[in-house]
């Protein structure tokens, strides 16, 4: 059994959900190859080479994959799963849930006439997975039976397999097999136009350690440097719910919940949050929540470990003095 | 342009569902039901770009039990023009939805087909994908905003690391995120005219599409519950607990 995994990059480094979505991959049990397509990508392939548990690294560098496009990531996923390459072919292909591989898997399954599986937490067997419905609600069993198994990987549910970049003085005998493959073509029918990513000192919301979130009750998106002094404090990052994006207090991609990003760090700060579901579900799996609420009955605080019932502008404050001392 | 807009009906967001005691899926007896919320946004900018005069004809698209008619009544009721019912009591996967709008989008020759990104009960977030796969058109995906313009459609897209912009041809599938609009409520006196507009009825068979399962449910559960934890009264003692109770700082 060979597995393909999709790695997220940005032509300079790996982005750490392919780590998570590798142990995935090896918990199906299998051959696990990773494909790094995109231009200028040889320090990524490299980076890829040397996760543990990675036997082959396909790149394919051309300027088609520059920037993520899903028609032509998945026209090359496409031509591998039928055997480009060693002709060998695919029983699994697998990428990260987040808005590069939701887009992407479902896309490639279809052109190979497959039903993917999204978001899986879980991998029973190598046609048996476990994943979230109704914001998490509910847990589902199911069971493909599709030639190839298509999914995409909930990254918090898994470990961040080892990644040996971070010692070069690992065996380099051990390291994956880099082969290049030819691209699949172009589409002419979308052209990219440009980026505007929110630039950030801190850690990556869904990788981060601390994750400090505000809501609705922050008020403005002027009071939002009060969380990133005290997410600096702690080393951690700045996540957001919906209703605090919704009134652009802060960029879409600090949404956390069940149609923002997923998170599960080891301390999870919810600011003048209320809880609703859909927020708990990007969030419900962290180790150690702490919510600070001024309505002593917000539902936040059913969830939370430790709750502190108070006037957030009095509390966050007093916490980042405490902290300094 | 005519604009296909497939829509799904689901348990209203601010159901709190419970599993059966069986564990075969979620209860969904006498539980309110609504437009998937995502579908809503699909629908209110398909009526901005027929207002803008962009297009001429919304169509609303359903597949699923006689009940679906009811929700595609809600988007004819914030004006869309007429309806599609695809007739089926089995469960649908993705795949099967999508090879079926791409049938009534063939049939019907829509330029523009708007979903939303993901249904809040299967949280698949797959079939606006797997229709822009099938029918050979460009994709833009988690869209927050979209723009008619000479060479097709100039979109904005909400991506993990921020905002991403492309130009895509027509015609097009795309899927909307919450930040494209806020969906209008539909008045009273449209909600009386939706009555009367008309909806097709067709079944998977007559589409031609094979519309059996490939996943197999096996067990639905509920998740593991968090308790409550205690209440602290001071930053003293939450930094105190972090450090030498969690250990997490
Ligand atoms: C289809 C759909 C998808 C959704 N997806 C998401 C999602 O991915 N993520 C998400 O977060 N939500 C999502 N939501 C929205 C969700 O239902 C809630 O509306 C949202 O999470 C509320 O955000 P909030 O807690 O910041 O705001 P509110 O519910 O308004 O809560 C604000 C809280 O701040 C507290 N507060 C106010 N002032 C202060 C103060 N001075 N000090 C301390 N506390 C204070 C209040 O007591 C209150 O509890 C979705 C909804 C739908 C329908």
């Amino acid at each position: 059994m060979n597995i393909l995994v999709i790695a997220e990059h940005d032509n300079a480094d790996l982005a750490p959900a392919t780590l998570n979505t590798v142990t995935a991959a090896g918990q199906v049990g299998g051959d696990v190859h990773v494909l790094v397509a995109g231009q200028d990508c040889a320090g990524v392939a490299d980076a890829a080479a040397k996760i543990a548990g990675v036997s082959k690294v396909w790149v394919c560098d051309c300027a088609t994959y520059a920037h993520e496009i899903t028609e032509n990531t998945a026209a090359l996923i496409q031509s591998i799963v039928n055997g480009k390459g060693d002709g060998k072919g695919y029983s699994h292909v697998m990428a990260p849930a987040s808005t590069f591989g939701k887009a992407l898997i479902p896309y490639v399954a279809a052109l190979c006439d497959v039903q993917s599986i999204s978001d899986i937490s879980e991998v029973v067997d190598a046609d048996t997975f476990v994943r979230p419905i109704y914001a998490g609600n509910a847990l589902s069993k199911v069971k493909s039976s599709e030639a190839v198994k298509m999914l995409t990987v909930r990254t918090t549910a898994f470990e961040l397999a080892d990644d040996a970049s971070a010692d070069q003085s690992t065996d380099q005998n051990k390291w994956a097999e880099i082969e290049s493959i030819d691209d699949a073509g172009a589409t002419n029918w979308v052209q990219f136009i440009e980026q505007s990513l929110s630039p950030s000192e801190r850690p990556e919301l869904t990788s981060a350690r601390v994750v400090v979130s505000g809501g609705r009750g922050m008020q403005s998106g002027e009071n939002f440097p009060l969380l990133e002094k005290l997410a600096d404090q702690l080393g951690g990052a700045v996540g957001a719910s919906r209703a605090a994006v919704d009134a652009g207090f802060v960029p879409n991609d600090y949404q956390v919940g069940q149609t923002g990003k997923v998170v599960a760090p080891d301390l999870y700060l919810a600011v003048g949050i209320s809880g609703a579901i859909q927020h708990l579900a990007g969030m419900k799996d962290s180790k150690v929540i702490v919510a600070i609420n001024n309505d002593e009955e917000a539902p936040i605080f059913q969830v939370a470990d430790y709750g502190w019932n108070e006037d957030l502008f009095v509390a966050v404050p007093a916490l980042q003095a405490e902290l300094e001392k | 342009m005519k604009i296909l807009v497939p829509v799904k009906r689901v348990i209203d967001a601010n159901i709190r569902v419970r599993v059966k005691p069986d564990q075969t899926g979620v209860e969904t007896a006498n539980v309110k039901m609504a437009m998937n919320p995502f579908c809503e946004i699909a629908v209110e900018q398909a009526l901005r770009l027929k207002e803008a005069g962009h297009a001429e004809e919304v169509i609303i698209v359903s597949a699923g039990p006689e009940k679906c008619q009811e929700t595609i009544r809600t988007g004819l009721a914030m004006g869309a023009d007429r309806g599609v019912h695809i007739n089926t009591e089995t469960t649908l996967e993705p795949l099967a939805i999508a090879k079926m709008i791409k049938a009534v989008a063939e049939k019907e020759s829509a330029d523009l087909v708007i979903l939303g990104k993901q249904a809040i009960d299967d949280d698949n977030n797959q079939t606006g994908q797997m229709l822009a796969a099938i029918m050979q058109r460009p994709l833009g995906s988690y869209i927050s905003k979209i723009e008619k313009n000479h060479d097709g459609f100039a979109i904005t897209r909400e991506i993990d690391a921020g905002l991403e912009k492309l130009q895509i041809t027509s015609p097009a599938v795309v899927t909307t995120d919450l930040r494209l609009n806020e969906p209008r409520y539909a008045s009273l006196p449209n909600i009386m005219k939706a009555k009367k507009k008309p909806i097709d009825i067709v079944t998977p068979e007559q589409l031609g599409v094979d519309i059996s399962n490939r996943i197999e449910v096996l067990q639905v559960t509920e998740p593991p519950t968090r308790d409550a934890g205690v209440m602290v009264s001071s930053a003293a003692e939450l930094v105190d607990k972090l450090k030498n109770e969690a250990k997490v700082i």
